[in-house]
């Protein structure tokens, strides 16, 4: 049996849900044998490949580069799985909305800058009006929330995705767990 | 009410009950371990009707009803749970997750929140409606509580314990719709209010972590609500 | 106050304007006062007086003629109509009493406008001075009161507003006879009347137009209400946006109490009654009942789950009648007549008339009274003579935010509430809005959500979140940036609200939206697939408002 081409991407997140998923410890061990991992900040492919099977998303999508990101993700994606509270709900990077980007840019870039302020326009994607969880942006499969989920709802996730059968996500995670 | 009211025989989800003539169909299920999940109910409060969680299906009826405020009668036959009503429950759910903005990882009442919970019980793991992000407020000026706009879903606990059983009326609602708001006095900040006894009891009946006591960070916000049934037992007693 | 006593007053009336051979009436209701008709009446009054006529003429200051969008009206001796009169038409039209008319001002009254209306809650309006209490006396005002009071037992008054089939105006249609006699039946020493004249649908101004220009109708009929059902304390519910309403209301109370027709032992007998006006601040919920008592109780307006119903603990957990205007004042003409009489008129289970407020896309805007059962095309073409421009007829929106628009497909309807019901929209309170080929129905649905949304109290989450979801998500339509998938959560969130609310107003919030997708799916359709509106109206822009 060939196997599961996954992916894992990080977008607008801590990167919270990618340490849970090195938490999975020598269960990654296990795991490998059934999975391939074909695109992730933990490896070194540039370009986000055709024909994957499962992608994990972090992190909600905020900025212009998320945004051509996960559009890309999805048309190649067979099961998109929105990983985490910021992918599920925007969370902490959605706290930003109800201020709008200019207030935000200013305080990242100008009000606490000593050398040299200025709003960088080339080398930093631009931000979108607000973060968005992925959902609302292209179609998700499967949502686990948490913050991030523990490692035993992620392996139970991929699991349960390996075995295609329904996962009873709310049984393992919440909101903020 | 008269305890001499009679009994009232009925079935819920198929079981047969008998009640008191004055009990609403929720407590009638909680007595029997049937789960009908609610927000704004608080047992030593007055009962609104508002949040419409606890809405159930009595056969004969074309509307559905609060089991919160609805009184048993003879004969009828309930049904809290079916697809329809989990669809309602969860949307109801989702509505009051898009109106404000309610972030679990980053508050006092994570691990310790109703609406945290319920979300969970009842299977909701995303919200379908856009979120509103509103630009909600936060009042510290009470030098021990305060208040967090940004979570809270309007159950109006506060006002109805501050009212009804501390008696000093400080809170209440102001504006309409989207735009309701929870206000101290005549909407002024907490910390001046001339009514405000610093009892904390608005605090222990907030569902979630709108209302807090300063000084506790992420999780750490547990409710004791223990005073309530027990300051509701020795006033009927008085009585 | 004796039957005898009634009829002096009523004499005196009679023989005070006898005296005169001209009486030539100006409508001071708020739509022609607001064409400045006040001016018309004082030119009027000036002229009569340089021409050293006011022996003979009189000049009086009368409620609405119907025919709001031609005022100002002015009506001589009851038979000629002048339509658009200005000041300086005063000495034509004094010169012309009791011969020719002023021909450039005549309205014609032979037209379907008027000749297609039953009168019975309008009979006065623009026939009597609304702020002289005489003037109704004269008109046989206060006379069902008296009847009642001296010949029939409540219960006899309930039999015959059953036997009449009038139904709740105000916008459900309950059966008024069936409440009354659940409050008749509540056993409790102390109960209410409640006037429900928190008039709040757009385009409505029934009930604004029956107290300003008939305010002692609606009291004779909630005295006979009071009488009936054993009410010793009563409230108006007015909206204070209706000050003109309000002032001849209290006076009309006044001159009420001051000739003993309220207060302590009404006419000799142990009915007792005392009626107080509370001003609504304009919330629209404070329209539904159990808001409605809150308000007048002095808390937050907003609505309770019932049951409780008020009939059984309403104001102060006592049992309360609430009726709305229009319910009121059918009440004496029936009880005058006879329910019988009143059950001739109007269809098999809608009896009577119902006044329509006219407004939108018609030619003729303004207030009518027709009989139930009647077509919508007979109201709209013949009555409100059809659409201005030439333009295309679209659609007629009954009910106000909880009603829905019906296409052309329903003008040979029936006009009763079963039909309306039927049809996906509801006899409401009396508006109704005609709409034409220029506008876009996921607009105008786009309106009434944002009119419910503003007006939702926030005590229930479905309408409070639910109405901003339902605003947004329209908003989104037309502005061609929904999504099919955004459909299938438009009728989700319908659904929701009709099923899940906790009012009336959010229950039937969706109305608009449900009736509008179901005629004129089209043209939601035509905004998400392919950006199209076919009335122009929307765009990038989005929309009218």
């Amino acid at each position: 049996m060939s196997k599961l081409r996954l992916a894992t991407v990080w977008l607008d997140g801590c990167s919270g849900c990618h340490m849970s998923f090195l938490d999975l410890d020598e269960r990654l061990i296990a795991l490998g044998e059934k999975i391939e991992l074909v695109y992730s900040p933990l490896v070194d492919t540039k370009v986000f490949p055709e024909n994957v099977d499962i992608t994990l998303v972090e992190g909600a999508v905020s900025s212009e580069e998320d945004l051509h990101k996960v559009q890309l993700i999805r048309q190649r994606t067979k099961t998109l799985v929105s990983l985490g509270d910021c992918a599920v709900t925007a969370n902490v990077p959605g706290m930003r909305n109800a201020f709008g980007t200019k207030a935000i840019y200013d305080r990242a870039y100008r009000e606490n800058v000593t050398l040299d302020p200025g709003i960088p326009n080339e080398t930093v994607p631009q931000l979108l009006a607000s973060a968005r969880p992925v959902h609302e942006i292209v179609a998700v499969d499967l949502f686990v929330p948490g913050c991030p989920p523990s490692a035993d709802t992620i392996f139970y996730v991929l699991n349960s995705l390996l075995e295609g059968c329904a996962a009873e996500i709310c049984a393992k995670t919440r909101f903020g767990a | 009410m008269n305890a001499a009211a009679g009994v009232k025989t009925l079935r819920i989800d198929e079981r047969d009950f008998s009640a008191r003539a004055d009990e609403t169909i929720l407590e009638v299920a909680r007595q029997n371990g049937i789960f009908i999940p609610t927000l704004c109910e608080l047992k030593g409060l007055s009962e609104v009707g508002a949040c419409r969680l606890c809405l159930v299906e009595v056969k004969n009826s074309n509307r559905l009803l609060p089991a919160c405020v609805t009184r048993v009668e003879e004969g009828m036959e309930i049904t809290t749970n079916s697809q329809r009503l989990e669809r309602y429950r969860r949307s109801i759910l989702e509505l009051l997750f898009t109106e404000r903005n309610h972030i679990c990882s980053v508050c006092v009442s994570n691990g310790h929140c109703e609406l945290q919970s319920l979300a969970q019980k009842l299977g909701m793991d995303h919200v379908h409606f856009p979120y509103r992000y509103p630009k909600a407020q936060v009042d510290a000026s009470h030098p021990r509580f305060l208040v967090d706009h940004n979570r809270c879903i309007l159950c109006s606990r506060c006002v109805r314990v501050c009212d009804e059983v501390e008696g000093a009326h400080t809170w209440d609602v102001k504006g309409r719709g989207i735009n309701t708001q929870i206000i101290s006095d005549l909407d002024q900040p907490w910390g001046s209010s001339e009514t405000c006894t610093g009892c904390g009891k608005c605090v222990h009946v907030c569902p979630t972590g709108a209302l807090s006591e300063k000084g506790r960070s992420v999780a750490e916000m547990m409710k004791r609500r223990q005073f309530l049934p027990y300051l509701t037992l020795m006033r009927e007693d008085r009585e | 106050m004796t039957p005898e006593e009634l009829q002096e007053i009523s004499d005196s009336e009679k023989e005070a304007q006898s005296k005169y051979s001209h009486t030539v009436n100006v409508c001071v209701a708020a739509g022609c006062l607001s064409c400045q008709s006040q001016n018309v009446k004082d030119a009027l009054e000036k002229e009569i007086k340089t021409q050293g006529l006011e022996q003979s003429c009189c000049v009086k200051g009368a409620g609405c003629m119907g025919l709001c969008s031609e005022g100002p009206l002015v009506s001589a001796d009851n038979k000629i109509l002048y339509k658009k009169v200005a000041p300086q038409d005063a000495p034509a039209i004094v010169q012309s009493l009791g011969q020719a008319p002023v021909s450039r001002l005549v309205c014609a009254t032979d037209v379907p406008f008027f000749q297609k209306q039953k009168k019975i809650v309008l009979e006065n309006s623009g026939v009597i001075d609304a702020e002289r209490v005489e003037d109704y006396v004269a008109a046989s005002g206060y006379a069902a009161l008296i009847q009642a009071l001296t010949e029939m037992t409540p219960g006899e008054v309930i039999e015959q507003v059953t036997r009449s089939g009038l139904r709740g105006r105000g916008g459900a249609g309950y059966p008024t006879g069936l409440k009354w006699s659940t409050v008749a039946k509540a056993a409790s020493a102390r109960k209410f009347a409640i006037c429900n004249a928190d008039e709040g649908d757009p385009g409505a101004f029934m009930d604004r137009s029956v107290l300003e220009s008939d305010p002692h109708r609606v009291l004779e009929g909630m005295l006979l209400a009071a009488y009936a059902v054993g009410a010793s304390e009563g409230y108006f519910y007015v909206r204070a946006e209706y000050p003109l309403a309000i002032k001849r209301l209290r006076l009309a109370i006044k001159q009420a109490e001051r000739l003993g027709l309220l207060g302590s032992n009404i006419c000799g007998t142990r009915f007792n009654f005392r009626v107080d006006v509370r001003l609504g601040a304009g919330a629209f919920v404070c329209g539904e009942e159990t808001a409605l008592i809150a308000s007048i109780e002095g808390k937050r307006g907003m609505p309770r789950p019932r049951p409780p119903f008020p009939a059984q603990a309403g104001m102060y957990g006592e049992p309360t009648l609430i009726n709305n205007v229009e319910t009121y004042a059918n009440v004496p003409s029936i009880i005058r007549n006879g329910g019988d009489w009143y059950a001739k008129i109007g269809t098999e289970k809608s009896k009577g008339t119902k006044v329509f407020a006219l407004a939108g896309r018609i030619q003729n805007t303004g207030l009518v009274e027709v009989p139930m059962g009647i077509t919508l095309r007979e109201i709209v073409f013949e009555i409100g003579g059809g659409i201005p421009e030439g333009k295309q007829f679209k659609a007629v929106q009954t009910g106000g935010p909880s009603g829905g628009c019906l296409p052309s497909q329903f003008l040979d309807m029936p006009v009763d509430y079963e039909s309306l019901a039927r049809a996906g929209s509801i006899m409401g309170s009396g508006g109704m809005i005609v709409i034409d080929e220029t506008a876009c129905m996921v607009d105008v649905a786009k309106y009434f959500m944002d009119f419910c949304m503003s007006e939702s109290c926030g005590k229930c989450i479905p309408c409070r979140a639910g109405t901003y979801q339902l605003y947004e998500l329209l908003n989104r339509i037309t502005h061609y940036q929904a999504s099919p998938q955004d459909m299938d959560v438009l009728a989700e969130l319908c659904d929701l609200l009709k099923n899940t609310s906790l009012c009336g107003l959010g229950q039937s919030a969706a109305n608009p939206v449900l009736s509008t997708l179901r005629y004129f799916g089209d043209e939601y359709k035509a905004h998400v697939s392919s950006q199209t509106c076919q009335a122009g109206v929307c765009g990038n822009s989005g929309g009218a408002r």
